[in-house]
């Protein structure tokens, strides 16, 4: 009986132990030749097409919320010149990969752990083994590669979104004055604020499209299991990114000291 | 030419449940062999344990001196390009149709020119009878033209070993006898070595050249056709002759009660042993032993009216 409970107990690090082993294959397999450019440009655009609307449309609210906040509180302050630097501050360093983050979990992600558990259950990753294809070389590893690389592209674009909505939100409704709005950018935010945005964007990338096929290809018990698997990856990844976002953010702030004014 | 298939003490189980232990058979090079067993016996279990999709918990799978059981996984890559397989629903790549379906391991493994890839994928196409059917998905034909289709594949870099995973499971009679038809032709035309898991009696009893039935976690019998259908061992005579007196209950194996209420029934005679299925063309494939020759040489009396012409395959019937 003591067995089964530390049966259970020790699942979850069993679990963990064989994503990270999942994820060492893919590693592995990245090196490997012939590398799939098709699979990968037609994986790259269709997972910008499922999530670049979106994207968009959650970073105006976004930068909007933040202006609000900001705004407000730096009236408060006196330093109403500062907003607009306040504001890119905090959708370069924090919005940008969150949004993206969601994004590419939501969307992206559930959609590669959708077709990975459907492809699984139709029998299709074991006829593509029998046929002398190994199924993480051909179809994971662009999966991943994809995933990394349109989540670089959307932490530009919510970035960029972002800003355009803090600043419509600062000039149109509070106010605010586009002169100071636009020459307090750089006040307080910085290049290296960009590159790690860009950094997270891309680990970001990783995780998700490595726990979707993961969990995609582990899929188990009909056409239930392929939900369970979509559920499970996207709720997987949520918790993972905002813990290794955190780490990233700590760890930035160790190595880049903050710009003074 | 076909190459054997040496199964060596195999046991496979999931976690704490067995599947089926010390599974050892010789699956002869260039013969049509069936596996059969209840549902629920491991009969796909083993066909995947063959080719390593899954691993045994003991035992040896040697193909050509490689053991599939315990060889790294690039050599087993290597290795299972030897291999045809035919899935349970054909296993179609969803997103393709099927002309690059069939073109799909042609493409990855050779450097064919695609004009050399066409006349190889309409050459199989034509034989498995889906002319015409190219541009279609997977997602829109028949379950019938879906197998029909995952064969072809299967048959396209003209494997040593053809396995099949219930080739009638969801098939009327009619087409599965097509189907029986042409395993039967293709054997006679590619003499590779092909092992069909199955439980349709029917298939079982005219078309292969050996039977063997999985029981009760293990193996009960493997051998020879005829040897199986005159046998008078009571597991695999109630399951070749579909009968519901014997060992075998509703689930798995009956209780003493039920045994001993069923003691004094006497069983049925065997019903005879019908004709093997002959290749379309009428020439006898090259594994092909003459009707009754087991019988004769081990000097086991088949039952009455066995061999004879136009027998009615239904047991029963």
């Amino acid at each position: 009986m003591s067995s089964a409970t530390a049966d259970r107990v020790l699942a979850p690090i069993g679990t963990a132990g064989k994503l990270f082993a999942f994820g060492l294959d893919v590693g592995r397999s990245l090196f490997k030749r012939p590398f799939q450019t098709r699979e990968f440009l037609q994986q790259a655009w269709f997972i910008a097409s499922v999530t670049i609307v979106p994207t968009a449309l959650v970073a105006i609210p976004f930068g909007a919320v933040i202006a609000l906040q900001v705004g407000g509180l730096i009236k408060q302050f006196g330093a109403q010149s500062f907003t607009g630097s306040a504001s890119v501050l905090a959708v370069v360093r924090e919005a940008g990969p969150i949004a993206t983050s969601l994004l590419i979990a939501g969307a992206g992600g559930s959609a590669i752990a959708a077709d990975m558990g459907a492809r699984k259950i139709r029998e299709e990753l074991d006829a593509m083994m029998v046929l002398g294809i190994d199924p993480i070389q051909r179809l994971v590893v662009p999966r991943v590669l994809a995933c990394m690389l349109v989540a670089v592209f959307l932490n530009g674009l919510v970035s960029v979104v972002g800003v355009m909505g803090g600043y419509f939100f600062n000039v149109v409704l509070q106010d605010g004055t586009p002169g100071a709005y636009l020459a307090s950018f750089t006040a307080l935010a910085q290049l290296p604020d960009l590159y790690q945005g860009m950094a997270k964007a891309l680990v970001f990338g990783l995780i998700a499209g490595i726990v979707a096929a993961y969990k995609g290809m582990n899929a188990a018990g009909g056409p239930k299991g392929v939900g369970d698997a979509v559920n499970e990856s996207v709720v997987i990844t949520f918790m993972l990114l905002f813990v290794v976002n955190f780490v990233m953010s700590a760890i930035y702030f160790q190595l880049v000291p903050p710009k003074t004014g | 030419m076909g190459v054997e298939i040496q199964i060596e003490h195999l046991t496979k189980s999931f976690g704490k449940s067995l599947i089926w232990k010390d599974v050892t058979l010789t699956i002869p090079a260039g013969e049509i062999s069936v596996m059969l067993g209840p549902s629920g016996t491991g009969k796909s279990v083993l066909l995947k344990t063959i080719i390593g999709l899954l691993k045994p918990n003991e035992g040896k799978v040697i193909i050509e001196g490689v053991d599939i059981a315990s060889c790294p996984e690039k050599e087993l890559y290597e290795i299972r390009k030897l291999f045809g397989v035919l899935f349970q629903d054909g296993a179609m790549f969803g997103s393709m149709n099927l002309y690059d379906n069939v073109a799909f391991p042609l493409r990855e493994h050779t450097r064919k020119s695609e004009s050399e890839i066409r006349n190889i994928v309409m050459e199989k196409m034509d034989l498995v009878g889906l002319l015409g059917a190219e541009d279609k998905l997977p997602g829109e034909i028949s379950g019938g033209m879906r197998k029909r289709a995952g064969l072809a594949r299967g048959l396209v870099l003209d494997p040593e070993i053809l396995l099949f995973d219930e080739p009638d499971s969801g098939l009327d009679p009619v087409r599965t006898s097509f189907l029986n038809q042409l395993i039967v032709d293709l054997n006679a035309q590619i003499d590779a070595t092909f092992l069909i898991v199955t439980h349709d009696i029917n298939t079982a009893r005219t078309v292969p050249d050996n039977i063997g039935l999985l029981y009760h976690k293990h193996l009960a019998m493997f051998g020879p056709r005829e040897m199986l259908l005159s046998s008078e061992e009571p597991v695999v005579r109630q399951f070749l002759n579909a009968q519901r007196v014997g060992p075998i209950g509703m689930s798995e194996e009956k209780d003493a009660d039920e045994l001993e209420a069923e003691k004094d029934q006497d069983l049925p005679p065997l019903p005879p042993i019908p004709l093997q299925q002959d290749p379309s063309s009428g020439i006898p494939r090259r594994s092909q032993r003459p009707a009754g020759e087991w019988c004769r040489v081990n000097g086991v009396t088949p039952p009455p009216g066995s061999f004879a012409e136009g027998m009615s395959m239904a047991p029963g019937a």
